[in-house]
Protein backbone atom coordinates (compact mmCIF):
# COMPACT_ATOMS: atom_id res chain seq x y z
CA UNK A 1 0.00 0.00 0.00
CA UNK A 2 1.49 3.36 -0.95
CA UNK A 3 -0.18 6.70 -0.47
CA UNK A 4 0.66 10.11 -1.83
CA UNK A 5 4.38 10.90 -1.69
CA UNK A 6 5.26 13.19 1.21
CA UNK A 7 7.69 16.05 0.62
CA UNK A 8 9.80 16.10 3.79
CA UNK A 9 12.03 19.04 2.79
CA UNK A 10 11.44 21.59 0.07
CA UNK A 11 13.68 24.44 -1.09
CA UNK A 12 15.89 24.25 1.98
CA UNK A 13 19.16 26.14 1.59
CA UNK A 14 21.61 27.40 4.21
CA UNK A 15 25.28 27.33 5.04
CA UNK A 16 26.96 26.37 8.30
CA UNK A 17 30.45 27.62 9.01
CA UNK A 18 33.31 25.84 10.75
CA UNK A 19 33.16 25.75 14.58
CA UNK A 20 29.58 27.00 14.58
CA UNK A 21 26.76 25.91 16.94
CA UNK A 22 23.47 25.69 15.06
CA UNK A 23 20.12 24.51 16.31
CA UNK A 24 17.50 23.19 13.93
CA UNK A 25 14.06 23.60 15.46
CA UNK A 26 10.59 22.74 14.36
CA UNK A 27 7.52 20.73 15.34
CA UNK A 28 7.49 16.97 14.99
CA UNK A 29 7.36 16.20 11.26
CA UNK A 30 8.90 19.55 10.26
CA UNK A 31 11.82 17.71 8.61
CA UNK A 32 14.59 18.01 11.26
CA UNK A 33 15.49 14.31 11.33
CA UNK A 34 15.30 14.06 7.52
CA UNK A 35 17.71 16.97 7.26
CA UNK A 36 20.22 15.26 9.56
CA UNK A 37 19.78 11.97 7.68
CA UNK A 38 20.59 13.81 4.46
CA UNK A 39 23.74 15.30 6.01
CA UNK A 40 24.81 11.82 7.14
CA UNK A 41 24.10 10.46 3.63
CA UNK A 42 21.62 8.02 5.15
CA UNK A 43 19.01 9.38 2.74
CA UNK A 44 19.41 10.95 -0.68
CA UNK A 45 17.38 13.96 -1.91
CA UNK A 46 15.44 13.83 -5.18
CA UNK A 47 16.93 17.18 -6.07
CA UNK A 48 19.64 19.44 -4.75
CA UNK A 49 22.98 18.87 -3.10
CA UNK A 50 24.75 19.07 0.22
CA UNK A 51 28.32 20.28 0.17
CA UNK A 52 30.63 19.22 2.97
CA UNK A 53 33.99 20.97 2.96
CA UNK A 54 33.29 21.83 -0.68
CA UNK A 55 32.41 18.29 -1.79
CA UNK A 56 28.95 17.17 -2.88
CA UNK A 57 28.35 14.29 -0.49
CA UNK A 58 26.08 12.44 -2.93
CA UNK A 59 28.96 12.11 -5.34
CA UNK A 60 31.01 10.24 -2.75
CA UNK A 61 31.48 6.59 -3.80
CA UNK A 62 29.71 4.07 -1.56
CA UNK A 63 33.05 2.56 -0.60
CA UNK A 64 34.27 6.01 0.56
CA UNK A 65 31.15 6.81 2.61
CA UNK A 66 32.63 5.39 5.85
CA UNK A 67 35.54 7.85 5.62
CA UNK A 68 33.08 10.75 5.17
CA UNK A 69 30.95 9.56 8.08
CA UNK A 70 34.04 9.31 10.28
CA UNK A 71 34.29 13.12 10.00
CA UNK A 72 30.88 13.36 11.66
CA UNK A 73 29.90 12.22 15.14
CA UNK A 74 26.23 11.41 15.57
CA UNK A 75 24.13 11.45 18.73
CA UNK A 76 20.77 9.73 18.32
CA UNK A 77 17.59 10.31 20.32
CA UNK A 78 17.34 6.57 21.03
CA UNK A 79 21.12 6.37 21.78
CA UNK A 80 21.71 3.43 19.36
CA UNK A 81 24.34 1.89 21.63
CA UNK A 82 25.61 -1.62 20.89
CA UNK A 83 23.88 -3.74 23.55
CA UNK A 84 26.48 -6.54 23.58
CA UNK A 85 29.41 -4.13 24.02
CA UNK A 86 30.51 -2.45 27.24
CA UNK A 87 30.57 1.33 27.62
CA UNK A 88 34.30 1.30 26.87
CA UNK A 89 33.82 -0.86 23.75
CA UNK A 90 30.93 1.30 22.52
CA UNK A 91 33.07 4.42 22.70
CA UNK A 92 36.17 2.69 21.33
CA UNK A 93 34.30 1.30 18.30
CA UNK A 94 34.69 4.30 15.99
CA UNK A 95 38.41 4.60 16.75
CA UNK A 96 38.85 0.88 16.11
CA UNK A 97 36.99 1.24 12.81
CA UNK A 98 39.39 4.04 11.88
CA UNK A 99 42.38 1.82 12.61
CA UNK A 100 43.77 3.76 15.60
CA UNK A 101 46.41 1.96 17.65
CA UNK A 102 45.41 0.21 20.89
CA UNK A 103 47.33 2.78 22.95
CA UNK A 104 45.58 5.72 21.24
CA UNK A 105 42.20 4.05 21.67
CA UNK A 106 42.80 3.48 25.37
CA UNK A 107 44.08 7.02 25.99
CA UNK A 108 41.29 8.82 24.07
CA UNK A 109 38.45 6.62 25.32
CA UNK A 110 39.52 7.13 28.95
CA UNK A 111 39.78 10.89 28.37
CA UNK A 112 36.37 11.20 26.80
CA UNK A 113 34.73 8.97 29.43
CA UNK A 114 36.21 11.33 32.02
CA UNK A 115 34.77 14.27 30.10
CA UNK A 116 31.24 12.80 30.19
CA UNK A 117 31.69 11.59 33.79
CA UNK A 118 31.36 7.87 33.09
CA UNK A 119 34.90 6.60 33.73
CA UNK A 120 33.70 4.36 36.52
CA UNK A 121 31.03 2.76 34.27
CA UNK A 122 33.49 1.77 31.54
CA UNK A 123 32.88 -1.96 32.07
CA UNK A 124 29.10 -1.75 32.33
CA UNK A 125 26.74 -2.75 29.54
CA UNK A 126 24.15 -0.28 28.17
CA UNK A 127 21.23 -2.10 29.86
CA UNK A 128 22.87 -1.31 33.22
CA UNK A 129 22.76 2.46 32.61
CA UNK A 130 20.09 5.15 33.09
CA UNK A 131 18.75 7.12 30.11
CA UNK A 132 20.99 10.09 30.87
CA UNK A 133 24.05 7.86 31.16
CA UNK A 134 23.23 6.15 27.88
CA UNK A 135 23.02 9.50 26.14
CA UNK A 136 26.38 10.55 27.62
CA UNK A 137 27.90 7.32 26.25
CA UNK A 138 26.36 8.11 22.88
CA UNK A 139 27.90 11.59 23.06
CA UNK A 140 31.28 10.15 24.07
CA UNK A 141 31.13 7.76 21.10
CA UNK A 142 30.28 10.64 18.77
CA UNK A 143 33.16 12.77 20.01
CA UNK A 144 35.97 10.35 20.85
CA UNK A 145 37.60 10.52 17.41
CA UNK A 146 37.43 14.35 17.35
CA UNK A 147 35.12 14.67 14.31
CA UNK A 148 34.68 17.96 12.45
CA UNK A 149 30.95 17.99 13.08
CA UNK A 150 28.63 16.64 15.75
CA UNK A 151 25.06 15.89 14.64
CA UNK A 152 22.70 15.60 17.58
CA UNK A 153 19.20 14.46 16.69
CA UNK A 154 16.85 15.23 19.59
CA UNK A 155 19.50 14.11 22.08
CA UNK A 156 17.38 15.22 25.04
CA UNK A 157 14.08 13.89 23.71
CA UNK A 158 13.96 11.00 26.20
CA UNK A 159 15.59 12.76 29.17
CA UNK A 160 14.42 14.58 32.30
CA UNK A 161 15.32 18.31 32.70
CA UNK A 162 18.39 17.57 34.86
CA UNK A 163 19.90 15.17 32.30
CA UNK A 164 18.80 17.43 29.44
CA UNK A 165 20.97 20.30 30.66
CA UNK A 166 23.79 17.91 31.42
CA UNK A 167 23.84 16.85 27.76
CA UNK A 168 23.52 20.43 26.49
CA UNK A 169 26.41 21.49 28.74
CA UNK A 170 28.51 18.71 27.22
CA UNK A 171 27.58 19.77 23.69
CA UNK A 172 28.65 23.34 24.50
CA UNK A 173 31.92 21.99 25.94
CA UNK A 174 32.53 20.04 22.73
CA UNK A 175 31.66 23.14 20.66
CA UNK A 176 34.14 25.20 22.68
CA UNK A 177 36.82 22.60 21.95
CA UNK A 178 36.42 23.62 18.29
CA UNK A 179 33.78 21.27 16.87
CA UNK A 180 30.82 22.32 14.73
CA UNK A 181 27.60 21.24 16.44
CA UNK A 182 24.27 20.80 14.68
CA UNK A 183 21.52 20.21 17.21
CA UNK A 184 17.99 19.22 16.14
CA UNK A 185 15.44 19.72 18.90
CA UNK A 186 11.97 20.95 19.75
CA UNK A 187 12.92 21.78 23.33
CA UNK A 188 12.01 25.47 23.83
CA UNK A 189 13.98 25.96 27.06
CA UNK A 190 17.13 24.49 25.59
CA UNK A 191 17.01 26.78 22.53
CA UNK A 192 16.25 29.90 24.54
CA UNK A 193 19.09 29.22 26.97
CA UNK A 194 21.66 28.68 24.23
CA UNK A 195 21.55 32.08 22.54
CA UNK A 196 23.07 30.66 19.34
CA UNK A 197 22.04 30.47 15.69
CA UNK A 198 18.61 28.89 15.17
CA UNK A 199 17.19 27.62 11.88
CA UNK A 200 13.45 27.06 12.13
CA UNK A 201 11.74 24.53 9.88
CA UNK A 202 8.04 24.32 9.23
CA UNK A 203 6.47 21.73 6.93
CA UNK A 204 9.82 21.07 5.31
CA UNK A 205 10.73 24.70 4.60
CA UNK A 206 13.13 27.09 6.35
CA UNK A 207 10.92 29.80 7.83
CA UNK A 208 13.55 31.56 9.96
CA UNK A 209 17.35 31.65 10.23
CA UNK A 210 18.56 33.92 13.08
CA UNK A 211 22.08 34.45 14.44
CA UNK A 212 20.96 34.58 18.08
CA UNK A 213 17.63 32.98 17.72
CA UNK A 214 14.85 31.99 20.08
CA UNK A 215 12.26 29.26 19.94
CA UNK A 216 9.32 30.62 17.95
CA UNK A 217 6.82 28.40 16.18
CA UNK B 1 46.24 -6.74 10.61
CA UNK B 2 45.01 -4.69 13.57
CA UNK B 3 41.54 -4.63 11.94
CA UNK B 4 41.54 -8.42 11.50
CA UNK B 5 42.46 -8.86 15.16
CA UNK B 6 39.63 -6.51 16.16
CA UNK B 7 37.13 -8.23 13.86
CA UNK B 8 37.99 -11.65 15.32
CA UNK B 9 37.83 -10.31 18.88
CA UNK B 10 34.53 -8.58 18.21
CA UNK B 11 33.01 -11.71 16.61
CA UNK B 12 34.19 -13.90 19.48
CA UNK B 13 32.86 -11.61 22.21
CA UNK B 14 29.49 -11.26 20.41
CA UNK B 15 29.32 -15.06 20.33
CA UNK B 16 30.15 -15.55 24.02
CA UNK B 17 27.95 -12.69 25.23
CA UNK B 18 24.88 -14.00 23.37
CA UNK B 19 25.44 -17.51 24.68
CA UNK B 20 21.81 -18.66 24.48
CA UNK B 21 21.49 -17.64 20.82
CA UNK B 22 24.91 -19.10 20.02
CA UNK B 23 24.04 -22.45 21.61
CA UNK B 24 20.71 -22.53 19.77
CA UNK B 25 22.48 -21.81 16.47
CA UNK B 26 25.13 -24.48 17.13
CA UNK B 27 22.36 -26.96 17.98
CA UNK B 28 20.49 -26.28 14.73
CA UNK B 29 23.69 -26.37 12.68
CA UNK B 30 24.57 -29.71 14.34
CA UNK B 31 21.19 -31.06 13.24
CA UNK B 32 21.79 -29.83 9.70
CA UNK B 33 25.30 -31.34 9.55
CA UNK B 34 23.98 -34.62 10.99
CA UNK B 35 21.42 -34.69 8.20
CA UNK B 36 24.19 -34.24 5.62
CA UNK B 37 26.23 -36.94 7.42
CA UNK B 38 23.25 -39.31 7.19
CA UNK B 39 23.11 -38.67 3.43
CA UNK B 40 26.84 -39.35 3.25
CA UNK B 41 26.33 -42.70 4.99
CA UNK B 42 23.33 -43.57 2.88
CA UNK B 43 25.46 -43.85 -0.24
CA UNK B 44 28.05 -46.50 0.90
CA UNK B 45 25.35 -48.44 2.78
CA UNK B 46 23.13 -48.67 -0.31
CA UNK B 47 26.18 -49.48 -2.44
CA UNK B 48 27.07 -52.36 -0.12
CA UNK B 49 23.45 -53.46 -0.05
CA UNK B 50 23.19 -53.37 -3.84
CA UNK B 51 26.56 -55.11 -4.32
CA UNK B 52 25.52 -57.76 -1.81
CA UNK B 53 22.31 -58.54 -3.69
CA UNK B 54 24.04 -58.39 -7.08
CA UNK B 55 26.74 -60.74 -5.80
CA UNK B 56 24.12 -63.42 -5.29
CA UNK B 57 23.10 -63.31 -8.94
CA UNK B 58 24.94 -65.07 -11.75
CA UNK B 59 24.24 -67.15 -14.85
CA UNK B 60 25.64 -70.59 -15.51
CA UNK B 61 26.53 -71.89 -18.96
CA UNK B 62 26.42 -75.71 -19.12
CA UNK B 63 28.51 -77.49 -21.72
CA UNK B 64 27.64 -80.63 -23.65
CA UNK B 65 29.03 -83.98 -22.43
CA UNK B 66 31.50 -84.13 -25.31
CA UNK B 67 32.88 -80.58 -24.86
CA UNK B 68 36.62 -80.72 -24.21
CA UNK B 69 38.09 -78.98 -21.21
CA UNK B 70 40.48 -76.99 -23.44
CA UNK B 71 37.52 -75.71 -25.50
CA UNK B 72 35.82 -74.63 -22.31
CA UNK B 73 38.98 -72.86 -21.15
CA UNK B 74 39.16 -71.05 -24.46
CA UNK B 75 35.52 -69.99 -24.11
CA UNK B 76 36.27 -68.90 -20.55
CA UNK B 77 39.10 -66.63 -21.69
CA UNK B 78 36.93 -65.19 -24.48
CA UNK B 79 34.06 -64.51 -22.05
CA UNK B 80 36.45 -62.90 -19.59
CA UNK B 81 37.39 -60.40 -22.29
CA UNK B 82 33.81 -59.09 -22.51
CA UNK B 83 33.71 -55.68 -20.89
CA UNK B 84 30.46 -56.29 -19.02
CA UNK B 85 31.78 -59.46 -17.36
CA UNK B 86 33.02 -59.09 -13.82
CA UNK B 87 34.09 -62.66 -13.10
CA UNK B 88 34.05 -66.10 -14.80
CA UNK B 89 34.52 -69.29 -12.85
CA UNK B 90 34.99 -72.78 -14.32
CA UNK B 91 33.19 -75.60 -12.56
CA UNK B 92 34.32 -79.02 -13.83
CA UNK B 93 32.10 -82.12 -13.89
CA UNK B 94 33.97 -83.49 -10.84
CA UNK B 95 33.68 -80.24 -8.90
CA UNK B 96 29.95 -80.08 -9.65
CA UNK B 97 29.63 -83.67 -8.40
CA UNK B 98 31.58 -82.94 -5.18
CA UNK B 99 29.60 -79.78 -4.49
CA UNK B 100 26.35 -81.70 -4.88
CA UNK B 101 27.51 -84.50 -2.57
CA UNK B 102 28.75 -82.02 0.03
CA UNK B 103 25.51 -80.06 -0.13
CA UNK B 104 23.28 -83.10 0.21
CA UNK B 105 25.38 -85.35 2.44
CA UNK B 106 22.58 -85.42 5.02
CA UNK B 107 20.03 -86.55 2.45
CA UNK B 108 20.69 -90.28 1.96
CA UNK B 109 17.92 -90.70 -0.63
CA UNK B 110 19.53 -88.24 -3.01
CA UNK B 111 23.03 -89.62 -2.48
CA UNK B 112 21.72 -93.19 -3.05
CA UNK B 113 19.97 -92.26 -6.27
CA UNK B 114 23.17 -90.62 -7.49
CA UNK B 115 25.03 -93.85 -6.80
CA UNK B 116 22.38 -95.81 -8.70
CA UNK B 117 22.91 -93.66 -11.81
CA UNK B 118 26.38 -95.12 -11.94
CA UNK B 119 28.13 -92.19 -13.60
CA UNK B 120 28.68 -88.48 -13.02
CA UNK B 121 25.54 -86.86 -14.50
CA UNK B 122 26.68 -83.30 -13.93
CA UNK B 123 27.85 -81.07 -16.74
CA UNK B 124 30.89 -78.83 -16.73
CA UNK B 125 29.88 -75.18 -16.55
CA UNK B 126 31.03 -71.58 -16.47
CA UNK B 127 29.56 -69.41 -13.74
CA UNK B 128 29.46 -65.82 -15.04
CA UNK B 129 28.94 -62.68 -12.98
CA UNK B 130 28.18 -59.41 -14.76
CA UNK B 131 29.20 -56.02 -13.42
CA UNK B 132 25.56 -54.94 -13.36
CA UNK B 133 22.28 -56.83 -13.34
CA UNK B 134 21.20 -55.26 -16.64
CA UNK B 135 24.15 -56.71 -18.55
CA UNK B 136 23.26 -60.43 -18.37
CA UNK B 137 21.10 -60.29 -21.46
CA UNK B 138 23.97 -58.99 -23.60
CA UNK B 139 26.38 -61.63 -22.27
CA UNK B 140 23.93 -64.43 -22.90
CA UNK B 141 23.17 -63.29 -26.43
CA UNK B 142 26.92 -63.13 -27.12
CA UNK B 143 27.27 -66.76 -26.03
CA UNK B 144 24.20 -68.04 -27.87
CA UNK B 145 24.96 -66.29 -31.13
CA UNK B 146 28.72 -66.73 -31.20
CA UNK B 147 31.07 -69.46 -32.37
CA UNK B 148 30.67 -71.37 -29.11
CA UNK B 149 27.00 -72.25 -29.41
CA UNK B 150 27.78 -75.81 -30.55
CA UNK B 151 29.52 -76.55 -27.25
CA UNK B 152 26.75 -75.15 -25.10
CA UNK B 153 24.06 -77.41 -23.73
CA UNK B 154 22.00 -74.70 -21.99
CA UNK B 155 22.21 -71.33 -20.32
CA UNK B 156 20.15 -70.99 -17.18
CA UNK B 157 19.59 -67.26 -17.72
CA UNK B 158 15.95 -67.65 -18.66
CA UNK B 159 15.14 -69.53 -15.45
CA UNK B 160 16.89 -66.79 -13.48
CA UNK B 161 15.63 -63.84 -15.51
CA UNK B 162 12.72 -62.99 -13.17
CA UNK B 163 15.13 -62.90 -10.20
CA UNK B 164 17.65 -60.78 -12.13
CA UNK B 165 14.92 -58.36 -13.22
CA UNK B 166 13.79 -58.05 -9.60
CA UNK B 167 17.36 -57.32 -8.52
CA UNK B 168 17.64 -54.71 -11.23
CA UNK B 169 14.42 -52.93 -10.25
CA UNK B 170 15.44 -53.16 -6.55
CA UNK B 171 18.85 -51.53 -7.14
CA UNK B 172 17.36 -48.88 -9.42
CA UNK B 173 14.69 -48.18 -6.78
CA UNK B 174 17.20 -47.89 -3.96
CA UNK B 175 19.31 -45.51 -6.04
CA UNK B 176 16.30 -43.36 -6.90
CA UNK B 177 15.20 -43.21 -3.26
CA UNK B 178 18.77 -42.30 -2.25
CA UNK B 179 18.99 -39.46 -4.76
CA UNK B 180 15.49 -38.25 -3.83
CA UNK B 181 16.34 -38.27 -0.10
CA UNK B 182 19.60 -36.45 -0.76
CA UNK B 183 17.93 -33.67 -2.74
CA UNK B 184 15.06 -33.17 -0.30
CA UNK B 185 17.20 -33.33 2.85
CA UNK B 186 19.88 -31.22 1.23
CA UNK B 187 17.38 -28.45 0.46
CA UNK B 188 15.87 -28.71 3.96
CA UNK B 189 19.34 -28.52 5.53
CA UNK B 190 20.33 -25.42 3.57
CA UNK B 191 17.01 -23.68 4.30
CA UNK B 192 17.19 -24.43 8.04
CA UNK B 193 20.79 -23.19 8.30
CA UNK B 194 20.11 -20.07 6.25
CA UNK B 195 16.98 -19.12 8.18
CA UNK B 196 18.63 -19.68 11.57
CA UNK B 197 21.47 -17.34 10.68
CA UNK B 198 19.11 -14.89 8.98
CA UNK B 199 17.06 -14.61 12.18
CA UNK B 200 20.22 -14.22 14.29
CA UNK B 201 21.46 -11.41 12.02
CA UNK B 202 18.00 -9.82 11.79
CA UNK B 203 18.13 -9.40 15.60
CA UNK B 204 21.19 -7.20 15.06
CA UNK B 205 19.84 -5.10 12.18
CA UNK B 206 19.70 -1.87 14.24
CA UNK B 207 23.27 -2.41 15.39
CA UNK B 208 24.39 -3.00 11.81
CA UNK B 209 22.76 0.28 10.68
CA UNK B 210 24.43 2.14 13.55
CA UNK B 211 27.80 0.63 12.69
CA UNK B 212 27.43 1.93 9.15
CA UNK B 213 26.30 5.38 10.34
CA UNK B 214 29.26 5.83 12.67
CA UNK B 215 31.63 5.09 9.80
CA UNK B 216 32.34 1.34 9.77
CA UNK B 217 33.24 -0.15 6.39
CA UNK B 218 31.16 -3.06 5.08
CA UNK B 219 33.95 -5.53 5.91
CA UNK B 220 34.29 -4.22 9.45
CA UNK B 221 30.54 -4.82 9.92
CA UNK B 222 30.47 -8.17 8.12
CA UNK B 223 33.65 -9.53 9.65
CA UNK B 224 32.42 -10.35 13.16
CA UNK B 225 29.34 -12.11 11.74
CA UNK B 226 31.56 -14.20 9.47
CA UNK B 227 33.77 -15.06 12.46
CA UNK B 228 30.65 -16.18 14.33
CA UNK B 229 29.55 -18.24 11.30
CA UNK B 230 32.95 -19.95 11.14
CA UNK B 231 33.08 -20.70 14.90
CA UNK B 232 29.48 -21.94 15.01
CA UNK B 233 30.02 -24.08 11.89
CA UNK B 234 33.23 -25.59 13.25
CA UNK B 235 31.76 -26.29 16.70
CA UNK B 236 28.68 -27.87 15.12
CA UNK B 237 30.89 -30.02 12.85
CA UNK B 238 32.89 -31.23 15.85
CA UNK B 239 29.73 -32.11 17.80
CA UNK B 240 28.26 -33.82 14.72
CA UNK B 241 31.45 -35.91 14.36
CA UNK B 242 31.24 -37.06 17.99
CA UNK B 243 27.53 -37.79 17.54
CA UNK B 244 28.30 -39.82 14.40
CA UNK B 245 30.94 -41.79 16.29
CA UNK B 246 28.47 -42.55 19.10
CA UNK B 247 25.60 -43.47 16.77
CA UNK B 248 27.67 -45.67 14.43
CA UNK B 249 29.04 -47.54 17.47
CA UNK B 250 25.59 -47.92 19.01
CA UNK B 251 23.82 -49.22 15.89
CA UNK B 252 26.71 -51.23 14.43
CA UNK B 253 25.60 -54.55 15.95
CA UNK B 254 21.94 -54.06 15.07
CA UNK B 255 22.69 -53.13 11.45
CA UNK B 256 24.98 -56.18 11.13
CA UNK B 257 22.10 -58.41 12.21
CA UNK B 258 19.97 -57.07 9.35
CA UNK B 259 22.69 -56.59 6.70
CA UNK B 260 25.72 -58.73 7.67
CA UNK B 261 28.07 -57.00 5.20
CA UNK B 262 27.45 -53.50 6.52
CA UNK B 263 29.45 -52.17 9.45
CA UNK B 264 28.49 -48.56 10.14
CA UNK B 265 31.44 -48.20 12.51
CA UNK B 266 33.86 -49.42 9.82
CA UNK B 267 32.37 -46.99 7.31
CA UNK B 268 32.87 -44.23 9.92
CA UNK B 269 36.50 -45.09 10.71
CA UNK B 270 37.29 -45.68 7.04
CA UNK B 271 35.95 -42.27 6.04
CA UNK B 272 36.65 -40.24 9.19
CA UNK B 273 38.87 -37.60 7.55
CA UNK B 274 36.74 -37.01 4.48
CA UNK B 275 33.62 -37.13 6.67
CA UNK B 276 34.98 -34.50 9.07
CA UNK B 277 36.06 -32.40 6.09
CA UNK B 278 32.53 -32.59 4.66
CA UNK B 279 31.05 -31.75 8.06
CA UNK B 280 33.37 -28.76 8.57
CA UNK B 281 32.82 -27.53 5.01
CA UNK B 282 29.06 -27.90 5.42
CA UNK B 283 29.04 -26.11 8.79
CA UNK B 284 31.51 -23.35 7.99
CA UNK B 285 30.31 -22.99 4.39
CA UNK B 286 26.65 -22.67 5.37
CA UNK B 287 27.56 -20.34 8.25
CA UNK B 288 29.66 -18.02 6.10
CA UNK B 289 27.48 -18.02 2.98
CA UNK B 290 24.24 -17.58 4.98
CA UNK B 291 25.82 -14.71 6.95
CA UNK B 292 27.02 -13.01 3.77
CA UNK B 293 23.58 -13.27 2.14
CA UNK B 294 21.60 -12.36 5.26
CA UNK B 295 23.68 -9.29 6.14
CA UNK B 296 23.68 -7.86 2.62
CA UNK B 297 20.37 -6.01 2.87
CA UNK B 298 21.34 -4.28 6.12
CA UNK B 299 24.52 -2.87 4.59
CA UNK B 300 22.72 -0.75 1.99
CA UNK B 301 22.56 2.21 4.37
Amino acid sequence: MSGEPIIALDGVSFQIGEKEFVSIVGKSGAGKTTLLKLILAEEEPNQGEILFQGQNIYQIKKSHLPRYRQKIGTVFQDYKLFPAKTVYENVAYVMEVMGASDQDVERDVCQVLDLVGLAEKACNFPNELSGGEKQRVSLARAFVHRPDVILADEPTGNLDPYNTFDIIKLLIKIYKLGTTVILATHDKEVINSLGKRVITLDQGRVVRDEKRGRFML
Amino acid sequence: MISLKRIIKSGWSALTRNMALSIATVFIMTTVISLVTFLYFLSPVTDILIADVEQKVDVSVYFKEDALEEDIFQIKSEVAKIEEVDNVEYVSKDQAFETFVEKHKNDPVLIESLTEVGYNPFLASLSIKAKEATQYEQIVSFLEAGQFKDFIDKVDYYQRKPVIDKVYSFTAGVNKIGIGFSIIFGIIAVLIAFNTIRIAIHNSNNEISTMRLVGASNWFVRGPFLVQGIVVGFAAALIALLLTLGITLAIDGKIKMIIPNVSTFNIFTGHIFILFLIQVLTGVGLGVVSSLIAIRKYLKI
